[in-house]
């Protein structure tokens, strides 16, 4: 699984004993213990968040209203799962759900099984080849991630970044597996381009 | 380098690379990867976006007024549901 050692949320968080106890209080309606779980989770909700949206102002707004539904739903919290994969699921869902009344195509089935045309096989590697050479320059590539489709800057993050699986994301977007991986895949192709691009602008200054 | 757009096997390689890629195979036992340096080229780049991915993102500290704006919209939802 291509969890990175900086990533978030790894899948089996040991609770500690004094969040789950927090939980506990929070979920019988203790405001201390909620702001203690904020407390120990604000970073990772507002740091996915602004992976996924890429905009400062969105990723605040959409962690306000993570922690509001959180508010109202902890009680629901039934330990079926940790707190943290919970918590961290419905963050995801929220932001799915505001990327869709944006109007934002998160995913496209018709793309997938459609390719748009620059994408068809082949074409996008017919140009003269330039190999990305080194290590990449992490700036050039927050850029690209910046620069992707929302659809596609989404997939990309959920799965390399966030490292979840196929099975897990098809299920969060309602798609196959298989789409999941073609946008992946997609996604990745946008972004060697996009580095390539930025290393033929630097090879000419 | 350039890449042969019209070689059928690197079409159908690239056609069944998203696949290949989230399958956990050794992509590079594949046939056509022991004959193609281009798509072995295409392939090392998008393992090394795929890494580089990982290091991407620093884990961002949201601003204090979020809390201040989160128990301000907590204390509205109590008082709008103690009206009713």
């Amino acid at each position: 699984m291509p969890v990175s050692p900086g990533t978030p949320f790894p899948r089996a968080v040991l609770q500690n004993p004094m969040e789950v106890e927090a939980l506990a209080r929070a979920q019988a309606g203790d405001h201390q213990a909620f702001a203690q779980l904020y407390s120990l989770y604000k970073r990772r909700i507002y740091s996915l968040c602004l992976r996924m949206l890429g905009k400062l102002a969105e990723a605040e707004d959409l962690t306000q209203e993570v922690f509001l539904q959180l508010h109202r739903r902890i009680a629901s919290f039934r330990g079926d799962s940790a707190f943290s994969t919970w918590l961290h699921r419905m963050a995801v869902n929220i932001v799915l759900m505001h990327l869709r009344k944006k109007g934002l195509a998160v995913i496209s089935l018709d793309q997938a099984l459609e390719p748009e045309a620059e994408e068809r096989a082949g074409r996008s590697f017919g140009a003269p080849d330039l190999s990305l050479s080194g290590a990449i320059d992490r700036l050039a590539l927050a850029r690209a991630v910046d620069g992707l489709p929302a659809g596609y800057r989404l997939i990309f993050v959920l799965h390399d970044v966030e490292g979840y699986e196929h099975n897990e994301i098809a299920a969060m977007l309602d798609c196959s597996d298989g789409n999941s991986k073609s946008q992946l895949h997609k996604a990745r192709l946008k972004l060697r381009e996009a580095l390539r691009t930025n290393s033929r602008q630097e090879a000419r200054r | 380098m350039t890449l042969d757009a019209n070689n059928p096997n690197c079409a159908a390689f690239q056609v069944r690379l998203p696949d290949l890629a989230g399958s956990g195979e050794k992509i590079a036992a594949d046939p056509h990867l022991q004959s193609c340096e281009h798509c072995r080229a295409l392939l090392a780049d998008l393992v090394k976006i795929a890494e580089a991915a990982r290091q991407l993102y620093p884990v961002a500290e949201p601003p204090d007024r979020l809390w201040e704006q989160i128990e301000s919209a907590i204390r509205n939802e109590k008082d709008g549901s103690d009206r009713r």
